[in-house]
């Protein structure tokens, strides 16, 4: 349940920020955010933002990743 | 795009198989180990990948109450049908719910019959139609989990500072711990692990789901709906078996921190208060649901009485899908009487349940070069 | 002296709609053959078969990214018409209008429907106008007819697919469903996607002329590619297993379907067409594709399968394969 998808804070006006995600934008409510930012990742859901994304912690599980493929073997690549 | 190609990694997910496999491999003793996922969103992107042909036979995938259209019991579709049959009525709903049959009808055949309802995407969209149509009654059919009552919540606050005085909202608002909760203590199938939502967790976080591990020693883990995602959180209840120490681990802390998101609980605290609800398939838990409080109450209507339970045909085994006791194919109606054109039970209304996941992706096969 | 806005009497059979006719809808189909207004056109046409064809038209909205419900009438009977080996000659074109709709929108409509008459060879050779009172039509609502000529010794597609058959898509999916739906009221939408509202004549003769066999061939419309392949292995024909990572879909089109929660392989084209073709001769049938104007995206997204029988089969990003279903109902924007 809870389809929700992650996006780019573009623009904020108020309460209100539009966001856009591979060429798609939208308007959404950003009054569940705390303290957000143009340039911000959030995760949409229902024409609001819901929680920031956050790409440190984004990367640590792709670096987790890469890791096992080390362990695995020399062929392998996670793409980034 | 970002923060979805890179967790869809075909590679990466093969490798997270080969290490549950692994995992599985050195278990003490070799048992089938059920796992279940409470989230519709999991249960599409299991079907939708085919993930259990990647896992070794041991692992068993159940689909538990985690969809909200198909825990929306039929007295909120003929509540919701009743208000848009009054005067001026405006029905406003998430796509979701429009083919969803009440115990007569749906909305989608409710519109044949010249009631006036609109998809939208987000509650807001709805405050829109009420400013704009001042002199029309426009209620709003607020179904979800906690990943959408935050938004209903800050709707609410809208309406009232611009004095849409015409938007109310039928609150069909649910959470899911109480449900949690009933699902362990009933006959059901004995668990070993949960994957836990991963966006219900991005407001709630991961303290509710403690009693899980603590009480009755099931391994869960908070996952995303990526299949690298999905596969890293069977990962983490593999190896908590294999450790034997049952916890609630959280695979995806891009999105969903340890405490959850504060500022979305106040905003529902605000508006809403914890009610009996009455969830399809699983009968009444008690203070499950979401209700309006009173000092919003010019913002909502009351909803159908939490004890009178859905209508659900004779036959249909929802209940014991939703528990996880039986398969969607071993239910005599599935795929017969039962399809999604023309769903009979809860499990195959939404394109998210059990059945209807089941029915429109089949059964996962290997692949085969 | 042209009116702002369709008026019942338009469509009385009247003085207002001989105006109607003459003022407005022959200025943008000047021809002798319908200045004398008959009541039916005479075509001459050369020995062989025909194709005939029709189609209504009731998009909402109707004018989108990439064009209007004009275009797609007359592409869309084209196209059904190309499909099966014909080539398109002479259009019909039944309009109904609602009461009130601005002559201004009506120009640009007939316009569009000129253009793409043009760009597909054809001629609009007859027609009829209605008015029905407002509420009664969401704005407009077109019925086009086609014929088409199938030239004695033409390859026609038909024939049982075999195991190992190829099946192509002649470029990127979902951009005419996405662009409609961007523009549909209450989704607010910002995107660039615009349809692919194109005429497949060109596409469908490159394929028929490359291939020996082509057991099925058609355009990708309602439902998307998922409900026209389930079509081609409806009862017990064989299977088509496609690679998921084969299909070409824009990355606008799939940011649109992760917002909203939609499946791009069931969203309509209006400018695309699949076809399964004999595995010897599928190289030079996407190589004469991606040389035709309109199909430069081809790709080959599957093959006719030997395991499976009468199924679509995906074969996922991940390798595992699951069914790729008919649409059932319109897809709606969902939450979860």
């Amino acid at each position: 349940m809870c389809w929700a998808v992650p996006a780019k804070i573009v623009e904020i006006d108020g309460d209100v920020g539009k966001v856009e995600l591979s060429g798609t934008s939208r308007q959404v409510g950003l009054q569940l955010i705390a303290d957000p930012h143009v340039g911000d990742y959030v995760l949409i859901h229902a024409g609001f933002a819901i929680q920031k994304v956050d790409e440190e912690e984004a990367h640590k599980t792709l670096d987790l990743l890469a890791e096992m493929f080390e362990a695995a073997g020399p062929n392998h690549e996670v793409r980034r | 795009m970002k923060f979805v190609d890179e967790f869809r990694n075909i590679e990466a997910a093969r490798e997270l198989a080969a290490g549950i496999g692994r995992a599985v491999d050195s278990l003490p003793d070799a048992r089938r180990l059920r796992f279940m996922e409470v989230c519709g969103g999991h249960t599409m992107a299991i079907h939708r990948f085919g993930i259990p042909h990647l896992l070794p036979d041991v692992v068993e995938l159940l689909s538990g109450p985690g969809c909200p259209v198909c825990v929306t019991p039929t007295t909120y579709l003929d509540r919701a049908l009743e208000l848009g049959r009054r005067d001026g009525a405006v029905l406003a709903t998430f796509g979701d719910l429009y083919r969803v049959p009440g115990s007569q009808s749906s909305l989608e055949d409710a519109v044949a019959d010249g009631l006036d309802v609109r998809v939208v995407y987000s509650a807001t969209d709805a405050v829109q139609i009420a400013l704009e149509a001042p002199e029309r009654e426009v209620i709003f059919l607020a179904i979800g989990f906690e990943t959408t009552a935050p938004g209903t919540a800050a709707t609410i606050r809208q309406a009232r500072a611009e004095g849409a005085g015409n938007f109310r909202v039928l609150s069909g608002h649910k959470t899911m711990p109480p449900a949690l909760k009933a699902l362990v203590d009933s006959p059901s199938v004995a668990l070993d692990g949960l994957i836990l939502p991963g966006h219900v967790s991005t407001i709630i976080g991961t303290e509710p789901y403690e009693f899980l591990a603590r009480d009755y020693g099931i391994a869960c883990c908070v996952t995303g709906f990526e299949p690298t995602d999905v596969l890293l959180g069977i990962l983490s209840l593999v190896r908590q078996l294999v450790e034997g120490k049952p916890r609630v681990d959280n695979q995806y802390r891009r999105a969903a921190r340890d405490a959850g998101n504060p500022l979305a609980r106040d905003a529902v605290a605000e508006v809403f208060e914890p009610a009996d609800s009455q969830w399809r398939g699983l009968g009444m838990i008690p203070a499950s649901g979401l209700a309006v409080r009173a000092e919003w109450q010019e913002h909502s209507v009351d909803p159908p009485d939490p004890d009178v339970p859905s209508q659900e045909h004779e036959v249909c085994r929802c209940t014991e899908v939703l528990r996880g006791l039986v398969r969607p194919v071993e239910c005599p109606l599935f795929g017969k009487a039962c399809t999604p054109d023309s769903p009979v039970g809860a499990c195959m209304v939404s394109s998210e349940g059990a059945c209807a996941a089941s029915y429109k992706y089949g059964e996962a096969r290997r692949g085969h070069d | 002296m042209t009116e702002e806005r369709i008026k019942l009497g338009h469509g009385s059979g009247g003085i207002l709609t001989r105006r109607l006719i003459e003022e407005t809808l022959l200025r943008f189909f000047p021809s002798e053959r319908l200045a004398t207004l008959p009541d039916s056109a005479w075509l001459d046409l050369p020995g062989g078969r025909l194709a005939f064809t029709t189609d209504s038209y009731v998009v909402d909205p109707i004018f989108f990214p990439g064009g209007d419900i004009g275009k797609l009438a007359v592409f869309g009977t084209v196209n059904d018409l190309a499909v099966v080996g014909a080539l398109p000659r002479f259009i019909s074109c039944a309009l109904i209008l609602e009461e009130g709709l601005p002559m201004a929108d009506l120009e640009t409509i007939l316009a569009s429907m000129k253009e793409a008459a043009d760009a597909a060879g054809v001629e609009v050779v007859t027609g009829d106008t209605k008015v029905v009172p407002r509420g009664k039509a969401d704005a407009v609502f077109i019925n086009t007819a086609g014929v088409g000529v199938v030239p004695e010794g033409s390859s026609l597609p038909g024939g049982r697919a075999l195991p190992g058959d190829v099946v192509i898509a002649s470029g990127p999916l979902g951009d005419h469903g996405a662009a409609v739906l961007s523009k549909r009221e209450g989704l607010s939408l910002g995107s660039s996607v615009e349809s692919d509202c194109a005429p497949l004549t060109a596409a469908a003769q490159a394929v028929l002329r490359n291939a020996a066999r082509v057991p099925f061939m058609r355009d990708l419309t309602r439902g998307g590619l998922a409900t026209v392949l389930n079509e081609a292995t409806a009862g017990d024909a064989p299977a088509i297993l496609l690679r998921e990572t084969a299909i070409p879909v824009r990355e606008e089109v799939r940011s649109i379907c992760e917002l909203l929660g939609l499946d791009a392989l069931y969203l309509a084209c209006e400018g695309r067409l699949a076809a399964i073709v004999d595995p010897e001769n599928a190289p030079a049938v996407v190589d004469a594709l991606r040389a035709t104007p309109g199909a430069e995206g081809t790709c080959v997204i599957g093959e006719v399968s030997a395991h499976y029988r009468g199924e679509v089969v995906l074969e996922t990003q991940l390798g595992t394969h699951r069914l790729l279903q008919m649409l059932s109902g319109e897809q709606l924007p969902r939450i979860c």
